[in-house]
């Protein structure tokens, strides 16, 4: 695979460079880590984020105002060092605690874990929430085996719209959780994406092939079939998700049709507009959409859709303004 | 402290302790491509880059400090693991360095008693904070079996070298089982059955490990550089 880069160890150190070269005015890069700040400070509960890189713009791409405060990133598909965190941490606390909200995967919950006990030692307080939003990756039985996809998109929108309320800790944790508690995602891949490091692919598929469920680092998926149609495609897609969460008329969802790298947006488009129509069947409300690629897997192909359910009190943080130069809501109500 | 079988402890000193981890970690590295092999087979295939990352650290970190006591050594092994790694095994490779000696008097000799002591505080360390368990198809599976023979043979007043020998086989062979295994951690999970077939990365370096512990231990004794008590 052809990639654009230079000594494939240094792809992660020169993207961060790179990010703040253009965005040094509002970001900060923390001391000898690949961890991402904010540069104010805030006076309140602070929002970290993080996981291994090849998923942009998610992780640094989604620091910013009304999000998360800072991001923590390890090399490609590799958990950030406890250190990173810690120093990203460090650098955020205000002394009301610091949130951190990222995917449930093995390698880093240890390292957050690691870096909470840490940061304890400093008399920092953190919490913990974890999204575990792709239905595809363990039975509802084993939600707490789940791993996260494209929800941590609403889990940190949420997240950093509570936080910036001036709520407690323990009041943005519970929010936080709430998001990610209403929140379930499937993706599809459609070809694989390659690792700098190894120029290997992360799996093998036939090119009329599709992996129904398959993870953002190439985790196998619940199902290869023969390519569908977009419309097919959806609507199976969607199968999952309903099977999953309780979804009744006039309840409200919000909904991210998500591009997993190569992916057009002619095709998330075409995606949507099938999305739309089954929850417009169903009776099932749409209070706000959003189609763009977030959370990626370098260049594989493919696509997630994501809805979270809305209740009042998420409804109110949702609406909140964000802004990152990735990621924007204009906010209302 | 019980006597070995001909009256005599074993022993190495913190100098000779320093070499061998430097050994132990050039031995790993020169791994590396097996190790990503294997993990590329069921993991995320950074296993071996990893390893090779947190071990060049150490042994720069270990050349580059005045060693004074075993904990030392352990505790830098560690901590350059655990900053320096990133992913699942930069934290379990580190704290079972760090959790070996976390809490214990200096230690400026290492007995077969002292070494099993610190790999068994080690191995609990690990558990504690990775949750696994022996047939999970992690470290575990072969760190484990090594542990309880280097304990079996303190009870048992083995000579250090040969409890070493019999630890670095049952390292293997537990990592051998791991091919039988479902994975119950990291990516493998989600593979299911389709793990089975395949050995586990990080048991493969713990059996690395004790291999070349072995191995260097053997040296000296046939070079008459072991101490005695």
């Amino acid at each position: 695979m052809k990639k654009v880069i230079n000594n494939p160890e240094n792809v992660v150190n020169e993207m961060v460079e790179g990010f703040i070269a253009a965005f040094g005015n509002d970001y900060k890069k923390v001391h000898h880590t690949n961890g991402v700040v904010i540069k104010n400070k805030p006076n309140r509960v602070a929002v970290v984020t993080g996981g291994g890189s090849g998923h942009e713009p998610l992780f640094i791409g989604m620091v910013g105002e009304g999000l998360a405060d800072g991001a923590a990133i390890g090399n490609v598909f590799a958990a950030p060092t406890p250190n990173t965190v810690l120093e990203v941490t460090k650098e955020l606390d205000s002394g009301q605690g610091v949130l951190y909200v990222y995917g449930n995967y093995s390698g880093d919950v240890l390292n957050f874990d690691m870096a909470a006990e840490l940061a304890e030692l400093e008399d920092i307080t953190t919490k913990t929430v974890l999204v575990n939003d792709d239905v595809a990756s363990a039975t509802k039985e084993h939600a707490f085996d789940r791993r996260g996809i494209a929800g941590d998109i609403f889990a940190i929108k949420i997240a950093g719209a509570a936080a910036n309320d001036n709520l407690t800790l323990e009041e943005v944790a519970r929010i936080t959780q709430k998001a990610a508690n209403h929140t379930r995602s499937i993706g599809v891949a459609l070809s694989p994406s390659s690792i700098p490091s190894t120029g290997k692919y992360t799996f093998e598929i036939a090119d009329d092939e599709i992996e129904l469920g398959m993870g953002i680092h190439g985790e196998p998926g619940v199902k290869r079939t023969k390519l569908q149609t977009a419309d097919e495609l959806t609507a199976n897609m969607l199968d999952y998700i309903f099977d999953d969460i309780e979804l009744q008329e006039n309840d409200e969802v919000c909904v991210l049709v998500n591009g997993l790298g190569s992916t057009t947006l002619m095709e998330l488009f075409i995606v949507n507009r099938k999305v739309v129509e089954i929850l417009n069947e169903k009776g099932i409300s749409i209070y706000d959409t959003d189609v763009n690629s977030y959370c990626t897997t370098l260049e594989m192909a493919g696509v997630s859709i994501t809805l979270m359910k809305l209740d009042d009190e998420l409804k109110n943080y949702y609406d909140k303004p964000a802004y990152s130069p990735y990621y924007f809501k204009k906010g209302r109500g | 402290m019980v006597a070995e079988t001909d009256g005599v402890q074993t022993y190495l000193s913190t100098k000779q302790v320093k070499d061998l981890y430097i050994y132990v970690g050039q031995k790993v590295i020169e791994a590396k491509p097996t190790l990503t092999e294997i993990d590329s087979a069921i993991g995320d295939g950074d296993h071996g880059i990893g390893m090779e990352v947190g071990f060049n650290k150490a042994i720069q970190q270990l050349n580059e400090i005045e060693v004074e006591d075993i904990n030392t050594i352990y505790k830098e092994i560690g901590k350059a693991m655990i900053s320096n790694m990133g992913g699942a095994s930069g934290v379990l490779f580190g704290t079972f360095f760090v959790a070996s000696v976390k809490n214990k008097p200096v230690i400026d000799r290492l007995t077969l008693a002292t070494f099993a002591h610190l790999v068994q505080s080690g191995l609990e360390g690990v558990q504690a904070r990775g949750k696994a368990k022996v047939g999970d198809k992690t470290m575990i599976d072969a760190l484990a079996p090594a542990v309880d023979a280097l304990n079996t043979a303190v009870e048992q007043n083995k000579d250090l070298v040969e409890a070493l020998q019999v630890a670095c086989e049952q390292a293997e062979l537990g990592l051998e089982q791991t091919k039988q295994l479902v994975a119950k951690f990291g990516r493998a999970k989600s593979l299911g059955e389709r793990a089975i077939g395949h050995q586990d990365a990080g048991a493969t370096t713990i059996s690395i490990m004790f291999k070349s512990i072995f191995d260097y231990v053997s040296n000296l004794k046939t070079n008459g550089e072991l101490l005695y008590e």
